[in-house]
């Protein structure tokens, strides 16, 4: 199974490089840009009997490693092979 | 005369500051410094541990955050407990808090600029073991040099360092190279024995460096250990 976690810096942490990429949108005219967060995307193959027991096995490699929950919120998606 | 005390200088893949740490602690009378490895399993014996700057792991994932699963820092984190000295330099600041050791985290500065300066410095506390040779609230010159200084944590957390005095360094107002909270440059934890800041004191060692203010950071600890 594979598992797709996409990590975001929470809603309230000032997220410099979003900032920076939207100033650059905007000098290359894409006016309607209102706002741009920057995250990172972790794709994890693993053996797992089921989805939910692939999810389980994700939260926790999520809480002790993948994301710093001081700052930053997941969302998890398995895909079956 | 001083009692001989056993410091180690973590060492981590892509660290880079450990050999001024090991010059550092080796100019204080009476250490006895060694780089211990990060596959390393205990620290027992050791009465300060030094975790120093670089980019270990390249800074993949998050800084610090590779570092702060290898087993050395399991080992730490037992000493720790039992009250040894650590110290945590820039990347070392990072690893701590990474670890859980020290609340909070660091983000990358908000100017997105690599800052490379001599920054002046407040003792916001002098009353710590790293801090007690310092004048308090005296201003003092450690360069810093950091991509990811900038540093946050919950707004009841923030409170909770203020109050309890765990801010030891903060940057002269004005003169915050990072965009931290509260200016913070340095932070210690509930039980005073465990320190993380950006600025390097083992840079500031001597007037030749361009800085001696460092020293009393390692002499402060000197004292508390003897």
């Amino acid at each position: 199974m594979k598992g797709v976690v996409t990590v975001m810096l929470k809603q309230d942490v000032l997220d410099v490089q979003g900032q920076a990429i939207q100033r650059s949108l905007h000098s290359l005219g894409f006016d309607t840009v209102q706002k741009v967060r920057i995250g990172k995307s972790v794709e994890v193959d693993l053996n797992a009997t089921s989805p939910a027991e692939a999810e389980a096995q994700l939260r926790g490699m999520c809480e002790k490693l993948l994301v710093n929950g001081v700052i930053e919120d997941y969302r998890l998606q398995v895909l079956e092979n | 005369m001083a009692q001989t005390q056993r410091c180690a200088v973590l060492v981590f893949p892509g660290s880079n500051c450990d050999s001024d740490l090991l010059k550092a602690a080796q100019a204080i009378p009476g250490w006895n410094a060694e780089y211990v490895w990060h596959t390393t399993e205990s620290l027992e014996g050791f009465d300060l541990i030094l975790v120093p700057g670089g980019f270990s792991y390249g800074d993949y994932l998050r800084v610090g955050a590779m570092a702060a699963r290898s087993p050395v820092m399991q080992a730490l984190r037992k000493e720790a407990a039992h009250g040894v000295a650590v110290l945590g330099i820039c990347n070392g600041f990072q690893i701590l808090t990474e670890a859980g050791l020290l609340p909070g985290t660091l983000l990358p500065n908000r100017s997105l600029k690599f800052v490379c300066e001599v920054s002046p410095l407040e003792v916001a506390n002098a009353q710590t073991a790293f801090s007690s040779r310092y004048t308090p609230g005296a201003t003092i010159r450690v360069p810093v040099a950091h991509g990811a200084g900038n540093y946050f944590c919950d707004a009841q957390t923030l409170e909770r360092l203020e109050a309890n005095g765990q801010v030891v360094f903060r940057y002269a107002e004005g003169q915050n190279p990072n965009g931290s909270l509260n200016n913070i440059a340095g932070i210690c934890n509930a039980s005073g024995n465990v320190l993380g800041m950006m600025p390097h004191p083992e840079r500031a060692m001597a007037e030749w460096m361009g800085s001696a203010d460092g020293r009393a950071l390692f002499e402060s600890l000197q004292d508390a250990l003897n």
